[in-house]
């Protein structure tokens, strides 16, 4: 660690003069590619694993760099000025992308470094080249995201990290993940076509598409008066985001994906692939137009959201695998991340804060869940929820990270859930729009009922003995409790730290410090302890937990519970239908384009 | 009628053409013939706004001679779009070896 710490030091000192740090992050992992091919599979693990230790120290020298500076660091390739140039650019956003990215990548090459070895002597597999190459273009995608200042350069690096992320989904080859990759592909596409063609409307309006220029291009207008061409753009731009975000109705792809893929792979396609559209969001509505916040069509996104968050849970909560289980819980996950925008008219300082922590937090969380799910899968040969019985004794580790990790994503102090409830509950409460807040409570209850679920079944059969496949490494299991503790542990930083989120932001900081004064705290803990408890009670009593029982031991009300999972079982099967999935996408153009337009 | 408007509505048509078949075709393979489509329209309409120009040059009647700008951009663009297109097919063919079949089956559950 020290000589790492050593190392960032000394990159710091290099770059501080101008940012040719910025570069570091891009070529680290295309130059991993390029000798990943000389290298060959047998080596790779390793090798990327160094890699993604330099990436480490990257990105921290950067995040020092913008931190101690208090500005954003800039850079501009080949010394070419935009509109013509090309620039990048690292402010407190990218700081925060470059260093989640750059922590989980490393997470999961640690724990994915038996997963693809080929046996000695035996001949190298597809996966043992393929996946170290697909999960290094993933990273590439996601520091050029993190980095990238004009529209088009945006558009190729999100292409790069969907262009790596889907053959992750078909590692196996089985002909279900060749579906749901080919599936996941298509729709990405279709996403992309929209955006690109937004970023085209915006190119001939006002012939560029840096983002700083396009901002001062559109800052000379009142919210009433932005031309025509650039709400449209807007609207495409933001659909076809949401597509690739997989925002319900237009998830149709991610539960079959991320649930097929391997273990390792489902965490960075969980943890960061659907992060790296998301961010393209953000940069759009709040560093683009940020003064079309205010109109009610942002409140179409909370809605979306909303939806997802009940739909996804109540989904996550009827899933028979683990995998899907946890694939349905990044559905409702996602849904808080969209929660934002229509709470960033009044404080878009504090919604930004909530919506960049949620990022990080359901990234650590929803890695270390994976990962767990994949040793559980590992260990068994199965990840059937109800044949649980006896793993959290066989394996204790990893079945801890799984609930630390979902105490997390229920939003349990001092986790990083708990910080994004507080600041996006505070800036609900102050705007008087109290149903946020109701949505953010209702989706951390759903959250434990699923948990207490998952655990209640590992935890029993405790005569039982299992008899294991495999029995996962110590070290593995480490790896994915070090995560689940780290997002556990997420809400103990700083408030200063908001402070970095603030940089190279034109609004200045808000005054984050204040939410957090008293925030942690026992009495905190007890508030938000009893209702999971009553949850877990409820769940306890009403749930089938008998072998084979289908409905609780109570009548009517289990019968009703079973009822009413079927009903949302059938919308989400009817939502995820492809032609469905189209026509929503096509609606929802409709609908935000129209919201725009009228509401401007 | 201007040439730029008749290739704007050229653009448009295809659009329109390509996101109908993405939406309703239910073979993948028309699908991807039908983001190709969808794709090429778009980048037709960069061709238009690179021949009048983006902006502030269209403001200025400067960009009549070509914005070269856009053709670079569009350039890029066919090559990420022939990307697109060759893992979809290698993944459409790798899946009808798999399985015998050539579409997604709608309504299909979970594995």
């Amino acid at each position: 660690m020290e000589s790492l710490s050593t190392l960032g030091i000394w990159l710091a000192g290099l770059a501080s003069a101008d940012g040719t740090l910025l570069v570091v992050p891009l070529v680290l992992p295309v130059v991993g590619l390029l000798l990943a091919l000389v290298l060959g599979g047998r080596y790779l693990g390793p090798f990327v694993l160094l890699l993604t230790l330099l990436g480490l120290a990257a990105a921290a020298a950067i995040a020092i760099v913008v931190f101690n500076g208090g500005e954003a660091l800039g850079y501009r390739l080949g010394g070419w000025v935009p509109p013509l140039g090309v620039s990048l650019e690292a402010d407190g956003l990218s700081v925060v992308l470059l260093l989640t990215s750059a922590v989980v990548i490393l997470g999961v090459a640690a724990y994915a470094q038996r997963d693809f070895r080929p046996e000695p002597g035996a001949p190298e597999t597809r996966g043992s080249l393929a996946f170290w190459m697909l999960l290094l273009g993933v990273w590439a995608g996601l520091n050029t995201v993190a980095l990238a200042q004009d529209l088009f350069t945006l558009f190729v690096a999100l292409e790069l990290l969907t262009f790596s992320a889907v053959p992750l989904v078909s590692l196996d080859g089985r002909a279900e993940t060749l579906a749901a990759a080919l599936r996941y592909l298509l729709f990405a596409l279709l996403g992309s076509v929209l955006y690109l063609l937004g970023a085209v409307l915006l190119y001939g309006t006002y012939g560029t598409l840096d983002i700083a220029l396009l901002a001062q291009g559109l800052g000379g207008y009142a919210v009433g008066a932005v031309p025509v061409p650039a709400l449209v753009a807007l609207a495409l731009m933001t659909v076809g985001l949401m597509a690739k975000t997989a925002l319900v109705p237009l998830h149709l792809w991610l539960p079959p994906a991320h649930a097929g893929a391997p273990p390792a792979a489902s965490a960075v396609l969980s943890a960061l692939v659907v992060k790296g559209s998301f961010f393209l969001l953000l940069r759009i509505w709040f560093d683009l137009m940020p003064g079309l916040l205010a109109l009610p069509v942002a409140q179409i996104l909370g809605v979306l959201g909303a939806v997802a968050i009940l739909l996804g849970n109540l989904m996550a909560l009827q899933q028979a695998r683990l995998k899907l289980l946890v694939a349905y819980s990044t559905v409702a996950q996602i849904g808080y991340l969209f929660l934002i925008f229509p709470l960033a008219a009044d404080a878009p300082g504090w919604a930004l804060a909530g919506g960049t922590l949620q990022v990080v937090s359901h990234a650590l969380a929803k890695g270390a869940m994976f990962l767990a799910a994949g040793l559980v899968y590992g260990a068994l040969g199965h990840d059937r929820i109800r044949d649980l019985a006896g793993v959290a004794r066989a394996l204790p580790l990893t079945v801890l990270a799984f609930g630390l990790a979902g105490l997390s994503l229920v939003g349990i102090q001092p986790s990083g859930g708990y910080l994004v409830k507080t600041l996006l509950g505070g800036v609900a409460e102050t705007s008087n729009a109290w149903w946020w807040g109701l949505v953010l409570d209702a989706g951390g209850l759903l959250t434990a009922a699923y948990l207490v679920w998952v655990l209640g079944q590992a935890i029993t059969g405790s005569g039982r003995t299992l008899d294991l496949v495999r029995r996962p490494r110590p070290s593995r299991e480490l790896v994915v409790l070090t995560l689940a503790v780290s997002s556990l542990l997420l809400g103990l930083i700083p408030a200063q730290a908001f402070d970095l989120i603030a940089i190279g932001r034109a609004s200045g900081p808000d005054p984050i410090a204040a939410a957090w004064a008293g925030a942690i705290g026992w009495r905190g803990l007890a508030a938000g302890l009893w209702p999971v408890a009553v949850v877990a009670a409820l769940v306890l009593i009403f749930a089938p937990w008998g072998a084979g029982a289908r409905v609780g031991p109570l009548g009517w009300p289990a019968r009703g519970a079973a009822a009413l999972g079927g009903v949302i079982d059938g919308l989400d099967v009817g939502l995820r239908r492809w032609p469905v999935a189209g026509c929503s996408l096509l609606v929802l153009l409709i609908g935000l384009a129209a919201g725009l337009l009228v509401g401007s | 009628m201007s040439g730029e408007i008749l290739f704007g509505l050229c653009g448009a048509a295809l659009v329109g053409i390509g996101l109908y078949g993405v939406i309703c075709q239910p073979g993948a393979l028309r699908r991807i013939l039908a983001f190709n489509l969808l794709g090429s329209g778009v980048f037709l309409l960069f061709g238009v706004i690179a021949k009048r120009g983006g902006g502030a040059l269209a403001a200025a009647g400067e960009g009549a001679d070509g914005d070269p700008v856009p053709q670079a951009l569009v350039i890029t663009g066919l090559v990420v779009a022939f990307a697109a297109t060759a893992i979809a097919i290698a993944l459409l063919r790798r899946l009808a070896e798999v399985s015998g079949r050539g579409t997604l089956d709608e309504g299909e559950r979970n594995p």
